[in-house]
């Protein structure tokens, strides 16, 4: 069977089981529009191709699966530059299709001509030019392939514009992934293996750092069991949010910068520090000369490169969390671990006091309030897409998630400007969860455009915007490191509500507390979109916080609050 | 200075890829060297790096995420053959001659060219001879020199071959663009 290399693109994406691509068209990828038309594929048109690599990286996420976005050549490449990065830096299984002039045009600075191979080469897992219609099928398969499997990466597919008009046999048995022969490592020696069990069952203050791995990996079950077994209590990197029931007692909660105090106190205390697909970022271990200096470490790893990398570690075991927790799981014996639970339970009860979810209602809006009702309303139950920035970080802190994949936020690139595009496409991943934005005045006047694609798509997603006038992490910067010098900090904004309008959409504005609940309500109820514009207190701050490169246990505490009430977290 | 050799897919980029990893994890390559092995789509390099060895492991272990890698591997640390190739044209007038010629000979050096007034000399051997014998020319004045930088390889038994199974399919193509798990 003949068919053009454009439509042989659309067959594969078809065959490879998406459903779903974000893109832009132009010049160089008119070809594959042109048979996306006749395909059942559905096309969601974005208005920035920034927006599209988002959609399809919140669509990765959300689901678990490979998310597609699409491009033509020159600036249209270009735009995607920032999401694949953003996608990179988390390990997202992103594969991205970018058009290309022809290749005899390749080299001649053409028409929205661009090397996008050459400028994605170090954001992405792997990138590759296809000039020949007959290499289309095989090269999909390979892509979907190499972003999805080991450490999830995005792939960069760059076709040119001749390689799509012309036609070929296309036999989808022939053209099967032929990627080059790796050598394949042994894991991990006996002796390594045999050394972390008896770390593990010797420890007296162990701790298990959680992270995106295991949500990646699908261990969510045998970690669950795994921590029983040990009785270990959980500390989580941002990304791993999820992975661990947050109600469970025996999760602690974030770590590293903004993470509770109890939770960073409890890492330089321990004496076994259990690393579970998470890599030891910056923001998690701050200063490394004095990061868990009494702890021994295990580092259960899947990419290799990572062992050592930051933090020398005792034990590693490279390979899949599932895997190597599976292989562990039966060896573990169970401790009581009275004392250091117990220790661990008195650092929260001063924490508990500084928590400003109990201020009293003083007629102030702040932001931990809004999250905080949302997640009491929402059950927790929600998708919570977030930008990048204070309200990030209290969304981290003040919406307890018990399901994986229900926190999607840029952790590694920290993309401001991700939640509305990565919502709608974690909308189209998940179409009956209630998908909630959890935005910042700032990051979402970056790609706030995309408000006309969820009315395009008619698609239901809430906005919240937690809207304080400032940058309000960097004003945050300033404020503790700046000696107060707001420069370029002070932020104005459009009527958020206003604009919604204008798209079409609903908006509302709150500036008290006692609207907060009764708007999510109703924001859910609606079968509409609804964007909430939350006019929060404008000089507060995310406490406690560890200033960048400081130690992990000297961290700038929340101010105490004589008003302050003991802080409740049950539903 | 640590010593890597990897295997890598012999076709276009892949260079790129490379010495652009290099560059992103701020190692400076001292010599790279590129060649076909007896497998023609297989290439071999060897990489002198300028770092440590906890670098060189970041450098080996990043080298072997790229998909046309087939295999990095330090053997800094193992019994190894290492060798450089240089050719050097060197002033030679009638009086200096024979005295070249001597040290020539010292260092096994060969002479391929001979014009009125220079010579050129090839000879390989480890780096230090090189520099050894360079030392010595420089004196009669060195016109020119190529080098190709450090081979190498480890000794008797210690094998390193590219991994020769065919691309391993797709473990579970059906499911990676299906939500799974």
């Amino acid at each position: 069977m003949k068919l053009t290399g454009a439509e042989i693109l659309c067959e594969s994406l078809t065959k490879l089981g998406v459903r779903h691509i974000f893109g832009y068209p132009g010049g160089a990828i008119l070809p594959v529009y042109d048979a996306l038309g006749k395909s059942k594929l559905h096309h969601i048109l974005v208005r920035h191709e920034q927006g599209a690599t988002h959609m399809a990286d919140g669509y990765a996420r959300a689901s678990g699966g490979v998310g597609v976005a699409m491009a033509t050549s020159g600036p249209g490449a270009t735009n995607v530059v920032t999401g694949i990065a953003t996608a990179m830096l988390d390990s997202s299984p992103v594969v991205c299709i970018t058009g290309q002039v022809s290749s005899k045009l390749l080299g001649s600075d053409a028409f929205q001509e661009i090397d996008i191979t050459g400028i994605t080469m170090p954001i992405t897992k792997h990138n590759v030019v296809v000039s020949q219609a007959g290499d289309i099928a095989r090269t999909l398969r390979e892509a979907f392939v190499i972003a999805s499997s080991g450490r999830p990466g995005p792939v960069l597919v760059d076709v040119t514009k001749d390689a799509q008009q012309a036609s070929c046999d296309f036999n989808w048995g022939a053209a099967a992934p032929h990627l080059p022969p790796k050598r394949q490592r042994i894991s991990y020696e006996q002796a390594d293996f045999d050394r972390a069990v008896e770390l593990l069952n010797s420890a007296k203050r162990p701790l298990i750092l959680a992270g995106h791995g295991i949500m990646v990996s699908g261990a969510m079950r045998v970690f669950e069991q795994f921590v029983r077994a040990g009785n270990f209590p959980v500390a989580m990197t941002l990304l791993g949010i999820g992975c661990f029931p947050a109600s469970d007692s025996l999760n602690l909660g974030m770590m590293g910068m903004h993470g509770e105090a109890w939770v960073n106190h409890a890492i330089q205390e321990a004496d076994l520090l259990i690393a579970i697909g998470m890599r030891f970022d910056d923001r998690v271990t701050g200063d490394l000369r004095t990061y868990a200096k009494g702890a021994r470490k295990i580092h259960i790893e899947i990419d290799r490169s990572e062992i050592n990398k930051n933090v020398p570690v005792d034990c590693a075991l490279v390979g899949d969390a599932r895997e190597v927790v599976e292989q562990l799981l039966p060896l573990v014996e169970h401790r009581e671990r009275g004392d250091w639970l117990g220790h661990i339970r008195e650092l929260k009860g001063d924490s508990a006091v500084r928590d400003i979810q109990g201020l009293p209602d003083t007629g102030h809006l702040y932001a931990a309030h809004v999250i905080n009702d949302l997640w009491k309303e929402t059950r927790g139950e929600a998708i919570v897409v977030t930008d990048v920035g204070q309200h990030q970080m209290w969304e981290a802190q003040y919406y307890h998630h018990n399901q994986p994949r229900t926190l999607i936020t840029s952790g590694g690139l920290g993309t401001m400007g991700f939640a509305l595009p990565a919502a709608i496409g974690a909308k189209f991943a998940k179409p009956d969860a209630d998908v909630w934005v959890v935005v910042g005045d700032g990051g979402f006047q970056m790609t706030m455009s995309e408000l006309a694609t969820i009315v395009q798509e008619k698609i239901k997603i809430n906005i919240a915007i937690i809207n304080n006038g400032y940058l309000g992490m960097v004003r945050q910067w300033q404020e503790f490191f700046y000696d107060k010098r707001y420069v370029a900090t002070p932020l104005v904004a459009p009527d958020f509500a206003a604009l919604a309008n204008a798209f079409g959409i609903r908006g509302e504005r709150i500036t008290s507390r006692n609207e907060v609940t009764p708007t999510i309500r109703s924001a859910r109820e609606s079968s509409e979109p609804v964007l909430i514009d939350f006019r929060v207190e404008q000089e507060d701050s995310v406490y406690p916080m560890v200033p960048a490169g400081g130690s992990l246990h000297e961290m700038i505490r929340r101010p105490n609050n004589p008003l302050v009430e003991t802080a409740s977290t049950e539903l | 200075m640590q010593t890597l050799v990897a295997y890598v897919e012999n076709k276009p980029g892949v260079l790129n890829r490379v010495a652009s990893l290099a560059r992103r994890l701020a190692i400076n390559i001292d010599s790279l060297t590129v060649g076909p092995t007896e497998n023609e789509e297989i290439a071999r390099m060897t990489i002198v790096a300028h770092t440590d060895e906890k670098g060189a492991h970041r450098l080996e272990a990043s080298l072997e995420k790229l998909v046309d890698v087939l295999l990095a591997e330090n053997v800094s640390e193992r019994s190894l053959l290492e060798r450089d190739l240089a050719l050097i044209k060197v002033l030679a007038d009638q009086k200096s001659r024979p005295h070249l010629m001597e040290l020539i000979k010292v260092f096994r050096a060969r002479v391929i060219d001979v014009a009125p007034e220079s010579l050129i000399l090839e000879v390989s051997g480890t780096v230090d001879k090189i520099d050894g014998l360079l030392e010595v020319l420089r004196p009669f004045g060195v016109l020119e020199m190529a080098r190709t930088g450090r081979i190498a390889m480890t000794r008797g038994g210690d094998l390193l071959r590219p991994p020769s199974a065919p691309g391993k399919p797709a473990e579970n193509e059906a499911a990676v663009a299906s939500p799974a798990k």
